[in-house]
């Protein structure tokens, strides 16, 4: 291989031509497998398919590789203070720790420079395209893909290559999800999703209404109250709001503690509803909503600030939005308040625009694909999605697993070709398994797992898949 | 015993729920003039040594050769922090950020029972290759070998107290008598905990990415019998690579350079993976 540069990169050696559907060229690329993005889940899919012995094209639409932690990308949601929600042990790769001179939850700064020295250890950065999107994903004979790129920004010459294999490693938070109001079209403030939020200075002495608490919704409402001129934080439920540590341990790992003691689920949302109690208090107390749902039952909120921040009346929890109108917004319980800037963080939506939903399972086109193991569609021995999942852990170490089970797959079906052939069938037969327990009906748990009985699942289908 | 049939562990419970604690970790190292694009190589010594082991000779030896070379203490040891508390997960833990913090992927060379915490880093970093040099790969046996060369100095760890090895255990009578007393006078001891998991510890997991592995030694060694140099190489399907006439530390013995330059030949040879 040559040296690599991002740009002027000579193309993908190709064997022989082939004509497309439609009659184009084909450049046909042999047994290579091709990866689509170098975010976390890419780069991971990139290493473990090399481990195996495949050749490996990744095609990335950006200028550099970390994904959502590439802060320079014009998609990155991280915002300026954005530290990890989960440990440090809970969130690197298995066979790549980061340094344990980092601190618990590191700063996205650091999860991005993790992430460019995986690449570079592991010589990632040859097989990567960069600056190259990937416009369509077709199956063709033999249970192979034509992919059709083109230079990021649709300049340039579109070009079809067919790969044995494909990865699809495009993310889900980048494309917002934006809830339709009444009246948002007459509000005379300013309005934006969380995803063009980036630094408190858009902030700074105004009153802000933050909507939604996922993990976004609160890191901003945190930074509304030390910088805006007030803060309304709006939900439509009442949550668990775990703080980073408990007992003096970052919370994710004291939850680890109690499973690998095997306690039954009830016994553990007691113990955590207990150690909740004793440590934060009754949220009603502070005018929060009581939580509809046990914990564990909803995707975990980690931030020791918001409720601070409630309990000092800098943060002023409210109702769901009824509607807007010119000067201001009507709340659920009629009360009116007049925020000069509303930040809509009410997460993000998964997009495929390159793929037909119907070889992801998703055939009613609800934007929800079914898959085994949230990464492996019926009936497609060579595709797989690696990262679509909102784990309770990090998310790092489950498509690493993803990756590995396909490259163990891929080499099954070549010296093992029953049991491929039995995992298939096995991913058709369970498409949309969920791992997650019981959450509550919100649009965003579709997609939620508990990483224990996810992984439990990952384990039997890389035992069935047998030793290399 | 084999290694290739076991299974990958995918939940790692411990691991995440009671991550090691970290430490201020010695790390030498030297690299080449010219970078040939080879694999870094750690060097990670054997339990009571330190990076000094290989700061001696292999290290430069190495660079000269055109590898960068870096060895490690294992917490407890050498330069790095005090650790008597230490154990083998620690000391996994210890060369596995070691070798991730390496700019490429390392080829990880253990001696002694380094080369057991090697076998046990090897499943949670996925090395480019795998040097075992005399390798201690613990059971009960170990106990049984060094009760016999050296009684007195063996009984004692078996209840906890310090292993304190001969300089006719380490080194050949090539090695001129002060410089053995000058290499016996620096070792230090592991923790009392990781020496008992020396005898009574689980195997290893198998290797991630199965890297190819080389078993260099002696079968002179008073330490490590060629049986057991035999038993090591044939789990990962080869023979031992043997230098007659050395002692267990060949790194440190008279005629130091013959193993070093065969583990670079070997390395040249751009092994494949198993
Ligand atoms: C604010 C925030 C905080 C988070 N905190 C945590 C945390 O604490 N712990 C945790 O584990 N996770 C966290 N996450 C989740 C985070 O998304 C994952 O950690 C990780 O970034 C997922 O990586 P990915 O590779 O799947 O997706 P991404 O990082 O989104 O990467 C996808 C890549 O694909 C490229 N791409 C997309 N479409 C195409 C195309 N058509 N052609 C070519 N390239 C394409 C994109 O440019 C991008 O580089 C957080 C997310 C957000 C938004
Ligand atoms: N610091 C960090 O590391 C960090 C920071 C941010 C995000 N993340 C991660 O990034 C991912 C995305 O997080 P996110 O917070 O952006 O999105 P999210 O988890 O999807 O949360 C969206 C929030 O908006 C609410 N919402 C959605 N639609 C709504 C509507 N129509 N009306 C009112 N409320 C609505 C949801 O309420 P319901 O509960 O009813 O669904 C939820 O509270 C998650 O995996 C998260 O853990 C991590």
């Amino acid at each position: 291989m040559p040296p690599s540069t991002a740009h002027g990169r000579p193309d993908p050696e190709t064997s022989t031509l082939d004509l497309s559907r439609d009659g184009r060229p084909v450049s046909d690329r042999g047994d290579t497998v091709c990866v689509i993005g170098a975010g976390a889940s890419g780069l991971t899919a990139i290493k473990n398919l090399v481990e195996h012995g495949f050749g490996v094209d990744c095609y990335e639409r950006e200028t550099g590789v970390g994904g959502a932690w590439n802060w320079r990308h014009d998609r990155s949601p991280v915002y300026a203070s954005t530290h990890l929600v989960s440990s440090r042990p809970l969130t690197q790769f298995p066979d790549f720790p980061m340094p344990d001179s980092w601190p618990d939850y590191p700063h996205h700064h650091q999860l991005l420079s993790y992430l460019e020295r995986y690449t570079d250890h592991f010589d990632l950065r040859r097989h990567i395209w960069f600056g190259t999107e990937v416009v369509r994903v077709e199956p063709v004979d033999g249970d192979r893909w034509d992919v059709t790129t083109r230079s990021t920004g649709g300049y340039g010459p579109e070009r079809t290559l067919r790969y044995a294999a494909v990865v699809v490693a495009n993310g889900h938070n980048w494309s917002p999800k934006l809830p339709r109001y009444d009246g948002l079209e007459e509000f005379r403030g300013e309005v934006m999703h969380a995803s063009s939020y980036k630094d408190p200075a858009q902030l700074r002495g105004k009153r802000v209404l933050v909507v939604g608490a996922g993990n976004t919704g609160c890191d901003i409402a945190v930074e509304a109250a030390q910088q805006a001129s007030c803060c309304w934080h709006s939900t439509r439920r009442g949550y668990w709001y775990a703080p980073k540590y408990l007992l003096g341990r970052p919370v994710d790992q004291v939850n680890d503690l109690l499973l690998s003691l095997r306690l039954p689920l009830r016994l553990r949302q007691w113990l955590y509803h207990r150690m909740l109690r004793l440590t934060v208090g009754d949220p009603t107390r502070l005018g929060l909503p009581r939580p509809d749902h046990r914990i564990y039952e909803a995707h975990p909120i980690a931030n020791s600030q918001l409720v601070h921040h409630v309990s000092h009346g800098q943060i002023a929890p409210v109702p769901d939005v009824a509607r807007f109108h010119g000067g201001g917004v009507t709340l659920t319980d009629g009360r009116e308040i007049e925020p000069e800037l509303v930040v809509f963080a009410t997460g993000y939506l998964p997009r495929f625009e390159f793929l037909d939903p119907g070889l992801l399972g998703d055939g009613d086109g609800s934007g929800r694909p079914r898959l085994w193991l949230h990464a492996f569609p019926p009936n497609q021995p060579t595709l797989a999605v690696a990262g679509l999942l909102q784990p309770d852990s990090g998310v790092f170490t489950l498509t690493h697993w993803q990756t590995v089970v396909f490259a163990r797959l891929l080499q099954a079906r070549l010296a093992r070709p029953d049991r491929a052939a039995a995992f298939t069938a096995r991913a058709t037969a369970g498409a949309g398994e969920r791992y997650a327990g019981k959450v509550t009906d919100s649009s965003r748990h579709w997609f939620e797992v508990r990483h224990v009985p996810y992984l439990r699942a990952v384990q039997r289908a890389l035992d069935e898949l047998g030793a290399r | 015993m084999s290694v290739s049939n076991e299974r990958v562990r995918v939940l790692r419970g411990r691991e995440w729920a009671r991550p090691v604690r970290p430490v201020r970790r010695e790390v030498r190292g030297v690299t080449p003039e010219l970078d040939e694009g080879r694999p870094p190589l750690l060097f990670v010594p054997g339990f009571g040594h330190g990076a000094w082991a290989f700061a001696e000779h292999w290290l430069e030896h190495a660079a000269s050769r055109g590898f960068s070379a870096y060895a490690m203490s294992l917490r407890g040891h050498g330069g790095s922090d005090p650790a008597p508390e230490a154990t083998l997960r620690a000391y996994t833990h210890d060369v596995v950020q070691v070798a991730a913090s390496l700019p490429r992927q390392a080829v990880l060379v253990g001696h002694g029972a380094g080369a057991l915490v090697v076998t046990h880093a090897l499943a949670r970093y996925p090395a480019r290759a795998a040097v075992l040099v005399a390798p201690v790969l613990g059971g009960w046996s170990t106990a049984g070998v060094a009760l016999r060369r050296n009684p007195a100095g063996t009984l004692p760890a078996l209840f906890g107290g310090p292993l304190r090895l001969h300089r006719r255990q380490l080194f050949s009578r090539e090695l001129p008598e002060a410089e053995a007393r000058r290499h016996v006078a620096r070792l230090g001891r592991a923790g009392r905990r990781a020496q008992w998991q020396l005898l009574s510890g689980r195997p290893a997991e198998p290797a991630v990415g199965r890297p190819p592995v080389l078993v260099v030694g002696s079968p002179d060694d008073r330490v490590v019998p060629p049986a057991a140099l035999e038993r090591a190489a044939g789990r990962y399907g080869s023979a031992p690579l043997l230098f007659p006439g050395m002692g267990h530390d060949l790194m440190l013995d008279a005629r130091w350079r013959e193993p070093i330059d065969a583990i670079c030949d070997w390395l040249v040879k751009e092994p494949q993976r198993v």
